[in-house]
């Protein structure tokens, strides 16, 4: 699925956050989205998957927009736990598009093994440590094979191993198929995940570059700050 | 301190031999705030819901009202319905002054602001805790109710409980509504003020102690479901 920027701006009381943005993504495997905080990864995303309205400029996708939404997904920063089972969380996807209970079942248990849940089925998903939640919620997503996930830092506050894990899943997912779009704070990921990344500054594309060529020298003088460690304002 | 021994040890008798009037007057109240509690919650539960995740125009000022509404004290209430249903108001000619259905419009009214209320905040956490998730899966406007009100089946059933504890435990709208008629719209807590009034402690401690329980058992219910709630049981 394609998507395409023109001229996107979100304002916010009346101050704009992001913007504006001319942005195609189409082919790419993994495309990462880098920037210091609060220069609009978040609100990018959130537009990208049509969340989020824009304040002007337009958001074209290669498919009806209805049918798009339902193709793609989204694991939030902070991952959102139905107040219900594990098994439940999962199943609940699904559920909405009114697939059939055996599948279903199936899909849920195929998945609650994949991330390692497979005997925490009946467990309050609520009550789930914060790697357990994350994961989870990745499950979520993938379980409607999306053409396209958004994530947003799915690896913020997570161990290493759970760190790894998710990574895994999410390179599994890439090549069956899943176009990924992702935060990420932290560079390492960055560089393991990435096949091109968008760098972002004060709400802008700042620079967009295939990801060998941005970590090898980026352009811009910001960029190569950033990726130094060095505090940009 | 006699009188009060002599009366627990009466009440006692009376709640143990199931004293004809004790029962009557209890399950009177019971059918009268049981009735009240269908009513308030078949308007409260699904105004509540509705005005936590509609965004219109007046919703803040709905919202103040509502508070408002949840402050008024039951006498005035109870006044109120009075001038509504008496012979010379509005809904006079249904000759409903005296019977139990007053004491029904009137505790309807008590507990439907304060069930409405709760709904509404609980609804409100929940709605804002899974909003991106919903509209992120482009869930219809249909799932997404039901969703929401299946999560959130203990807020709406703790509600509920609140309004009947209210409404079971009120005597000053009642009392002017109803007019404590024997065997015919007595209830716990009117007769409870009748029997102290003249005296007779027995009586009164008796349905004093079903008051209590029934009060009780509310809050009991109301603990064990934040305890399922926060355990994910059931
Ligand atoms: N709801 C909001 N109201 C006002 N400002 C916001 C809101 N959400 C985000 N912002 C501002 O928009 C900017 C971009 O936010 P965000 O997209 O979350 O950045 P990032 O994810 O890169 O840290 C920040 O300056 C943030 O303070
Ligand atoms: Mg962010």
């Amino acid at each position: 699925m394609s998507l395409t920027l023109s001229q996107a701006v979100v304002k916010r009381r009346g101050k704009r956050i992001l913007g504006p943005v001319d942005l195609h993504l189409s082919t790419a495997e993994i495309t990462i989205v880098l920037g210091p905080n609060g220069a609009g990864k978040t609100t990018l995303l959130r537009v990208l998957h049509g969340v989020e309205r824009l304040s002007s400029g337009e958001l074209a996708l290669s498919k009806p927009d209805a049918q798009a939404r339902q193709e793609q997904a989204y694991v939030f920063q902070s991952p959102i736990m139905l107040r219900r089972t594990v098994r439940a969380n999962l199943a609940y996807p699904l559920e909405l598009l009114g697939t059939a209970r055996p599948i279903i079942k199936q899909k849920v248990e195929h998945w609650a093994e994949r991330i390692g849940l497979a005997d925490a089925l009946e467990r309050h998903a609520p009550r789930l440590s914060g790697g357990e939640k994350q994961k989870l919620a990745l499950a979520r997503a993938l379980i409607r094979s999306p053409d396209v996930l958004f994530l947003d830092e799915p690896c913020a506050n997570l161990d290493g191993r759970s760190t790894r894990e998710i990574e895994t899943l999410l390179k599994d997912a890439q090549l069956r198929g899943t176009q990924i779009v992702m935060t990420t704070h932290d560079l390492g990921q960055a560089r393991r995940m990435a096949s091109e990344v968008v760098f972002l500054l004060y709400g802008k594309v700042h620079e967009r570059a295939d990801a060998k060529a941005f970590f090898a020298k980026p352009d811009t003088q910001e960029a190569q700050a950033f990726l130094k460690g060095d505090i940009i304002e | 301190m006699n009188d009060i021994w002599a009366g627990l040890e009466a009440a006692f008798w009376l709640i143990v031999t199931l004293d004809a009037d004790l029962v009557e007057i209890t399950l009177r109240s019971l059918q009268v705030s049981l009735s009240a509690l269908v009513v308030a919650s078949l308007i409260a539960l699904p105004f509540g819901t509705w005005l936590a995740i509609r965004r219109f125009r007046y919703r803040r000022t709905a919202i103040a009202v509502l508070n408002a509404l949840m402050g008024l004290p039951p006498v005035v209430v109870g006044l109120i319905v009075y001038l509504l249903l008496s012979r010379s108001g509005p809904f006079g000619v249904f000759g409903l002054l005296f019977t139990p259905s007053a004491m029904i419009v009137a505790q309807v009214i008590i507990i439907t602001p304060l069930i409405a209320s709760i709904t509404h905040q609980a609804m409100r956490e929940l709605w804002a805790e899974y909003h991106d998730l919903l509209i992120s899966l482009s869930t219809t406007k249909r799932q997404r109710i039901m969703t929401l009100i299946w999560d959130g089946r203990r807020a709406l059933l703790t509600a509920a409980l609140a309004g009947f504890g209210r409404a079971i435990g009120e005597v000053g709208a009642i009392m002017i509504v109803g007019g404590n008629i024997d065997h015919a719209t007595r209830v716990l807590t009117t007769a409870i003020a009748l029997e102290t009034g003249k005296g007779d402690f027995a009586l009164a401690l008796g349905l004093g102690f079903v008051l209590i329980a029934l009060a009780l058992a509310v809050n009991i219910l109301i603990h064990t479901l934040s305890r399922t709630e926060q355990e994910g049981r059931w």
